[in-house]
């Protein structure tokens, strides 16, 4: 178990160091690291929905708490450490506070899904109420519509005359990314992780087995809102503005569809669907012949009904049935890869 | 005598204006297997599911091992050591059989440890051949073999079986039976059940629920003999 963990590690890295270093051949890395901001955003979603089971309607509210700490707490500091940290812990704390409250309520999912969305909207409509100068944390105006722009973005901690931006910011995103990756995967391999995929499978069972299932979906959403929270603080860097857009409808929707199209139940398949929509919607908003929300509700047609899984366990499964299957027969490994794929899909 | 493990004192259960366990007084001691039998609609699945924490009773209490547990959490009660099989069978159909077991085996003992104990188990209930296999593509008696592997794996020191036999072939029952009384040798068991033959195969006592309430607490020969017992389980004369 452990050796194939450390083979997972070392490909992965490999395969992360070839794409950060490819795709700037490509494509600008002002795009790239906001595809990276959106990629670790789907993942945050396809933690708590993929694994958790826990289908929140309101992720962008903490991705938009966590721009909005990060941006309020720079602007006080007049640094970006403290900041980022703050950024991580105020999404992750609310989200705890709610879950909480929701999960020790009893409520059920559509509850759950409801409450989130409300959660949502009343931020969203409370930030666009906020444009008096009465709306003031510290030195911060809050802005209202207008948002808060001119925060002081990255810089290199105890530096700040260091700025982190451009391609800096890209490679910076990307080490983000791929750390938060391995520590979604290193939350689902253990104990913890495991008990999260039962719990999604079957509440009821993992009561009766023994396990508070409350607090351990507490823990699940509260960790899903503190990566939402990193991505949104990266966000507010990148735009170098935030504005209350970021707790919008459209944008938890959207989460949503990325995770659906690139399959949920997998750590790559969020990752994939929110860079590929990503950047499709950077490439639609090049252009005005076409509608973008328009054309993502039908990629979202399309999928439900003709790829219900998404793009990533469809493509595991075509390759399983051509080319993994000879491969796994009779060998001793297929044991061991058997065992790690009931407990990570992906 | 041996102490008693799991008590009730007046338990009551009432849905609206219907009474489905009526001021139920009953008492489980160290190392007894009972059955609980009964027509349907007895209130012998209320009364379990009042044990188990799955339903708060309206009145009366519940204590295992002296404490009191009325209206304790599912959670809180197979935390105490109380392994719990549900009737219809309650698993996790996208996992493994392993990884099943091995979520029960863990709830109890370190990873390690539940590692080794889940291999055992799945030895001692000889489902070796379908380890690796998704509970979503197993048999109904597959599946509740599974969840009596869920019981094993916590080692508990009473163990509450919902129907443990119902819809098994006459092979899966047998092991099912050699499985209880292993149990058994470790725990006090309390099994609901429908199935005469295969009560007479392992209990030696015998509590019959009618309308809520016990009708009458024997050894299972004398309880089976019984006229009144006959008239209400068979809908006939005896």
């Amino acid at each position: 178990m452990q050796g194939s963990a450390g083979k997972d590690v070392i490909t992965t890295l490999i395969v992360a160091a070839v794409l950060v270093w490819a795709l700037p051949l490509m494509v600008g890395t002002y795009t790239l690291t906001v595809l990276a901001i959106y990629a670790m955003l789907g993942l945050s979603l396809g933690l708590i929905w993929g694994f958790g089971g826990i289908l929140c309607f309101g992720q962008a509210a903490f991705f938009g708490l966590g721009a909005y700490t990060y941006a309020i707490a720079a602007i006080n500091t007049g640094e970006s450490t403290l900041p980022m940290i703050l950024a991580v812990m105020v999404p992750g704390v609310f989200a705890a506070l709610l879950g909480a409250m929701m999960f020790y309520g009893r409520l059920g999912d559509v509850y759950l899904g409801v409450i989130t969305l409300v959660v949502t909207l009343i931020l969203f409509k409370f930030i666009n109420s906020t444009a008096g100068p009465q709306y003031t944390i510290g030195n911060a105006r809050l802005g209202g519509y207008n948002g808060i722009p001119g925060f002081p973005t990255l810089n290199v901690p105890g530096r700040t005359d260091l700025s982190i931006w451009g391609d800096g910011l890209y490679y910076f995103c990307a080490a983000a990314l791929l750390l938060v990756y391995f520590g979604v995967t290193w939350l689902l391999r253990s104990p913890f992780g495991r008990v999260a995929v039962g719990i999604r499978e079957n509440e009821t069972r993992m009561s009766l087995i023994g396990y508070d299932v409350r607090i351990r979906k507490t823990v699940m959403f509260a960790t899903g809102a503190a990566i939402a929270g990193l991505a949104g603080a990266l966000f507010a860097n990148w735009g170098a503005i935030v504005t209350p857009g970021l707790f919008s409808l459209s944008q938890s929707a959207e989460i949503i569809i990325w995770c659906i199209v690139g399959g949920l139940g997998t750590r790559f398949g969020p990752l994939l669907g929110a860079a590929g929509l990503g950047y499709l919607k950077f490439l639609l908003g090049q252009q005005s012949m076409i509608n973008n929300t328009m054309l993502m509700g039908l990629i979202l047609v399309l999928f439900v009904l003709f790829l219900p899984r998404g793009v990533v366990p469809a493509a595991m499964s075509v390759w399983r049935a051509s080319v993994g299957r000879p491969r796994r027969a009779g060998r001793a490994g297929a044991v061991r890869r058997n065992r790690r794929k009931d407990r990570v899909d992906g | 005598m041996a102490e008693p493990v799991l008590e009730t004192q007046h338990l009551t259960m009432r849905f609206g204006g219907v009474v489905a366990v009526d001021n139920v007084t009953f008492t489980l001691r160290r190392g007894e297997l009972r059955c609980l039998i009964g027509p349907n609609g007895a209130g012998k699945s209320t009364f379990f599911k009042c044990l188990t924490g799955l339903l708060t009773p309206s009145e009366g209490h519940v204590l295992m091992q002296g404490e009191e547990t009325t209206g304790w959490a599912p959670h809180r009660v197979a935390a105490l050591g109380v392994g719990i099989k549900t009737q219809v069978p309650n698993v996790m159909d996208g996992l493994s059989v392993q990884e099943n077991i091995w979520l029960a085996a863990r709830r109890f003992l370190p990873s390690t440890q539940a590692d080794a104990k889940t291999r055992e188990v799945i030895e001692r209930l000889a489902l070796g051949q379908i380890a690796r296999t998704a509970l979503g593509r197993l048999a109904h008696g597959e599946r509740q073999q599974v969840e009596l592997g869920f019981v094993a794996a916590s080692d508990p020191w009473l163990v509450l079986l919902d129907e443990p036999a119902a819809g098994m072939t006459a092979g899966e029952v047998a092991r099912m039976s050699e499985v209880i009384h292993e149990l058994n040798r470790t725990a006090a068991v309390v099994i609901v059940e429908h199935d005469m033959q295969f009560i007479r195969s392992i209990a030696s006592r015998v509590t019959v629920f009618h309308q809520g309430a016990i009708l009458i607490e024997d050894d299972v020969e004398t309880v089976m003999s019984d006229p009144h017992v006959r008239n209400i389980y068979l809908g006939k004369k005896a």
